[in-house]
């Protein structure tokens, strides 16, 4: 039996048959890590030891009765959340040798439901990109073909389930990076309403727009999953009560009347005609479930791309400058004074995109320009959720492309804003409104995935989770898998 | 040429909670470096703030004591600069919605004149850490313990014209955020500091100078001297053909001057802009509503109250009122005395005087406030003169025993026997011979000035416990009686 | 807008990143890229349009004024890059 090709569903299953120990699966994973991840890159640290005494203390739990569902399923974590006394580095030159005193709620959530942490995977600097290229670590690379991208920031979590080298996985999103890594790596993710999940211990990009979600080969696993993030947290002034989040309970209801809205604007010139294609196709498999599908109109969404590009430099500039090399992180050798400690240690601990970013930030905040440009953006922000709540009163969820793209070559888009932050037009404006949506794979072009996503209404994760395992109940692209997640390693 | 003195105060108030604005840790003064830190004052990646309920409560409570309009919904923003003892390389403060809005403050100044100071607004923020450069040479040492402490920071209009103004406005300051509990106040620790903007015009010019701010000052006694010292070298500066440049400056009291802060004339752009991990906060009319009625009494109408039930002068009283303690203090005095204007004169000269003297409170005053009233009570039913009560106050204070313990001790009960004192009077009428010769020849109206050395003599022979007002009237007719003769 | 070298400069300054005369000439070409797809904004009427911070319409949620955190000074210092007696230390700050 495969085990690394099993859904979390089926794992758990066997776990609880007792037909696997988690200190089994755990090595299992681990020697798969250990001999395939050259070819990917998307681990930045390994938790073998830590692994391997969870599993064992899962195992126990098995034993004992106390097990929960995911009591001893193995997961990795974007390297973005803190982990108490393992390094956290946000693949960053700064954070090289960071071992954080204090656990991320996320983690902390998902170590309570008795997972096993087998490592912190690869990402975009401070979750800065849509490539993974611009980790200090270097980049990610797709399972399905290493030439080419696995998307970002949640790159290496992307890469990392989508060759099984674990059978799930978390990722961040801020304005597409847990979606489009997903979609080019055939891979189920979903980014829930903003406050759902707790950002304390998730290193900040964009406070406002920061969230935690799943990165799953089914959208069964994927609700499985975010039951456990999900939570109010008092340690996150943002964090709020989910109103409805026991998104696995109404996986299996039937989508008979559904309405599904279509945006035309999404579908221009912009989209490749294959992408395009999958999705039509997708949608007519939707429709043969009981869904009705109406077109609705987003066209505030043609300004998201500007509006995203304001806000999350602007809260990043800030949210980077606890990166001082005084208290923590990287400090340059031989500082002559305190200014020169700050410059040389921020311009050496910091990558390229990662200055950029701080640049336009700082700019758009700064004297003569936070009018024009930050305050701006926030208005524009209001006019793109009063857009969605618009669209809203027709329908119960939009479905759109997640990508114009099937992912690019590495080194293709590289270092020009121009093509890259193209990669997350569809995408950015669900951040900006604060709504959940979902990327699950709808087709293959040339060998690589193709993602549609499902917006939904705020806390609405639960609806876009029915359609999607639904969906999947009647397709096989999320069963589809990359050649490495195929390979055998021997033990 | 005369001038006119323009001055605005900005003053930074430490509020007492017992944890921090943003973070659960401890915010008492004075301990070891570092230890009342959590990944959140340290600014650890990921950390995230959550506003403590006692510092807004503290903030409204001010604001209602000046009156202000509370900030029905106030956001916090983040005020982005660099600097060591700036733990998140930005400030968590208040910019466009301030927590407490545009309110009065009424001071009076020792000639009973009063001024009407007007507040823009006070914000809350949070304290930076400390920056040491004593302890290891060559370096600056960091210590957060402080960083992340409640601040409010008070703004007034300039509407300030003289340093005893200044001094008058921060001690009317002081005296609030003590009575309502939000501080304990204390300059010396920090709790209060003050920043003056100052400027100087030509007498009755509308336009204002330019002015300079000085940082950080912080006793009262250095308030008055930092803004008499920045006064007159503005106007001597003008007058010697310069200009007024308008920068910060710092109060050096050693050397008495104030001196440029070059060093940190950056140009800076603060980037203000909302905290997007802070959401607004919005304040109800039921939660200013039981923060209204936990007030005290305020000091003002406490004084007026004073003038009313006591009969006591208003300057007395706004003097007692102005301390809440002390106030408290003088209340039971009455109570226990039912002589208010003497429990007055008691509390504002020998109590206050000996609490001067050995530089305590008074939570510390070695007398008790019914001790206090018991010395009253033994003037007013004639036991002492108000000479002994002098007495016997200072053994009070320093033995540590009631009036009443310290009297009996000492035998120091006024003599009142008239026939002891006859006696005694006798006597030193008999034994002054050539001072009642002077006494017999001269003129009647000139005879009480003479008195004197009888009741000198008659007070020695009695060791001081003679009841004067019976001396002065046995010696009169003991006198006349005699001459008569 | 366009920015030109000398802005890119100050906002460097302002940032703390210390860019050498190429760095700053690639980082001048790239806010000009990045500005070029944003100004687009600027075409869109947003009169009497309130701006929105937060996605969520929701309110602050006030902590109860308890201490929580005991003394935890050797673990947070842990990852200083320079400490004595207890404090982080860098080069003297001049006042």
């Amino acid at each position: 039996m495969t085990l690394h090709t099993q859904s979390v569903t089926q794992l758990s299953q066997l776990l609880s048959q007792g037909s696997v120990s988690s200190t089994e699966l755990t090595e299992h994973f681990l020697q798969r890590i250990e001999s395939l991840d050259s070819q990917i890159n998307s681990f930045i640290t390994v938790n073998r030891e830590g692994a391997l005494e969870q599993a064992k203390l899962a195992d126990t739990q098995r034993a004992s009765g106390s097990a929960g569902p995911l009591t001893g399923v193995p997961i990795a974590h974007k390297d973005i959340f803190c982990t108490n006394g393992l390094r956290t580095t946000c693949a960053s030159r700064m954070l090289e040798n960071f071992i954080p005193p204090y656990e991320s709620t996320v983690t902390t959530n998902i170590a309570a439901a008795g997972m096993v942490n087998l490592g912190k995977t690869n990402m975009d600097e401070f979750a800065m990109g849509s490539s993974n290229e611009t980790s200090f670590f270097g980049a990610s690379r797709n399972p399905w073909n290493t030439d080419h991208i696995p998307g970002g920031s949640s790159g290496g979590s992307a890469a990392a389930v989508a060759a099984a080298l674990a059978p799930i996985a978390t990722g961040t999103d801020t304005g597409g990076s847990i979606r489009q890594p997903a979609a080019h790596t055939g891979l189920t993710g979903i980014k829930p309403t903003y406050g759902s999940v707790s950002r304390w211990g998730m290193i900040a990009f964009a406070s406002s727009l920061d969230q935690a979600g799943p990165m799953a080969k089914s959208a069964e696993d994927a609700a499985l999953l975010l039951e456990t993030m999900v939570s109010h947290d008092a340690k996150d002034s943002t964090s709020v009560a989910h109103p409805n989040g026991a998104f696995s309970s109404s996986l299996n209801s039937a989508v008979t009347g559904v309405r599904i809205g279509v945006p035309e604007s999404f579908f221009s010139a912009d989209l490749d005609a294959e992408v395009g294609d999958a999705i039509q196709q997708a949608i007519s498999q939707l429709q043969k479930l009981g869904a009705v599908i109406v077109p609705v109109s987003l066209e505030m969404n043609q300004h998201a791309l500007s509006a995203y590009y304001v806000i999350a430099p602007s809260e990043a500039s800030a949210n980077l400058s606890r990166f001082d090399g005084v208290r923590f992180g990287h400090r340059c050798g031989d500082p002559k004074d305190l200014k020169d400690l700050y410059s040389r240690s921020r311009t050496e601990g910091f990558g390229a995109e990662v200055q950029t970013r701080i640049l336009v930030g700082t700019y758009a905040l700064s004297t003569g320009y936070y009018d024009a440009y930050y305050r701006k953006a926030q208005k524009l922000r209001r006019l793109i959720k009063e857009d969605f709540e618009q669209a809203f009163k027709q329908v119960d969820m939009i479905l759109a492309p997640t990508t114009p793209s099937t992912a690019c070559k590495i080194g293709d888009k590289f270092g020009d804003p121009a093509k890259m932050y193209l990669e997350d037009i569809y995408t950015l404006a669900v951040n900006l409104a604060g709504l959940p949506a979902m990327s699950l794979p709808c087709g293959i072009a040339n060998g690589l995935p193709i993602g549609m996503q499902l917006i939904g209404k705020a806390f609405g994760e639960a609806g876009i989770l029915q359609m999607g395992h639904q969906y999947q109940q009647h397709s096989d692209w999320h069963t589809q898998r990359a050649p490495l997640a195929l390979q055998e390693v021997s033990a | 040429m005369k001038w006119d003195v323009v001055i605005g105060l900005e003053i930074h108030v430490q509020l007492a909670t017992k944890s921090k604005i943003f973070s659960g840790s401890a915010t008492q003064f004075g301990a070891a470096p570092n230890t009342q830190v959590d990944e959140v004052d340290m600014a650890l990646p990921g950390t995230l703030p959550v506003i403590n309920r006692g510092a807004i409560e503290m903030a409204t409570k001010f604001g209602l004591a000046i009156g202000a309009e509370i900030g029905r919904e106030s956001v916090f923003e983040r005020k982005n600069y660099f600097y060591a003892d700036l733990p998140k390389g930005y400030q968590t403060t208040q910019l466009d919605k301030p927590i407490v809005g545009a309110g009065v403050v009424t001071v009076t100044l020792e000639d009973g004149s009063e001024r009407h100071i007007r507040i823009h607004h006070a914000h809350l923020e949070e304290d930076a850490g400390k920056s040491i450069h004593t302890e290891i040479p060559g370096k600056t040492a960091i210590d957060l313990n402080r960083a992340g402490t409640p601040l409010i920071e008070i703004v007034t209009e300039p509407d300030i014209s003289s340093a005893e103004e200044a001094v008058a406005f921060l001690r009317k300051i002081h005296s609030l955020i003590t009575y309502i509990g939000i501080s304990d106040g204390d300059m010396s620790q920090g709790s209060m500091r003050c920043d003056a903007n100052v400027s100087v015009k030509p007498a009755g010019q509308e336009e204002l100078g330019t002015r300079a701010e000085i940082k950080n000052i912080n006793s009262f006694r250095f308030v008055e001297k930092a803004i008499k010292v920045e006064t007159q070298r503005q106007i001597e500066l003008i007058e010697d053909g310069g200009t007024v440049v308008q920068e910060t400056r710092l109060y050096d009291s050693e050397k008495n001057e104030t001196r440029s802060m070059r060093s940190k004339e950056v140009a800076n752009d603060y980037r203000y802009f909302p905290c997007p991990d802070l959401l607004p906060i919005h304040i109800d009319d039921s939660f200013i509503e039981a923060l209204r009625e936990s007030l005290p009494e305020l000091p003002d109408d406490k004084a007026k109250r004073f003038v009313s039930d006591y009969q006591i002068p208003i300057y007395d009283a706004q003097l007692i009122a102005s301390d809440r303690l002390l106030s408290e203090y003088y209340e039971i005095v009455v109570e226990g005395c039912k002589s208010a204007k003497l429990a007055a004169n008691w509390v504002m000269g020998e109590l206050s005087a000996a609490l001067n003297r050995d530089s305590i409170t008074i939570e510390e005053s070695r007398i008790s406030a019914a001790q206090l009233a018991q010395l009253i009570q033994r003037i007013n039913d004639g036991t002492l003169s108000s000479k002994i009560a002098k007495q016997v106050f200072e053994s009070c204070w320093n033995d540590q025993l009631a009036p009443d313990e310290i009297i009996e001790r000492d035998g120091l009960k006024q003599n009142s026997d008239s026939g002891a004192l006859e006696l005694m009077i006798d006597e030193v009428i008999a034994n002054s011979g050539a001072q009642l010769a002077n006494y017999a020849k001269a003129a009647a109206d000139k005879r009480p000035k003479m008195l004197g050395y009888f009741v000198g003599q008659i007070m020695k022979a009695s060791k001081g416990q003679a009841n004067p007002k019976m001396v002065n009237e046995l010696l009169i007719a003991k006198l006349n009686a005699v001459i008569e003769e | 807008m366009s920015i030109t070298n000398e802005s890119v400069q100050h906002v460097a300054e302002l940032a703390m990143l210390s860019l050498d005369q190429p760095a700053i000439d690639r980082a001048t070409d790239k806010l000009n890229q990045v500005l070029w797809m944003i100004d687009k904004l600027q075409a869109v009427d947003t009169e009497n349009v309130e701006p929105l911070a937060h996605p969520l319409d929701a309110t602050q949620v006030l902590r109860a004024d308890e201490v929580t955190k005991t003394n935890n000074r050797e673990a947070l210092l842990s990852n200083a890059p320079e400490a004595q007696d207890g404090q982080f230390v860098v080069p003297r700050v001049v006042e």
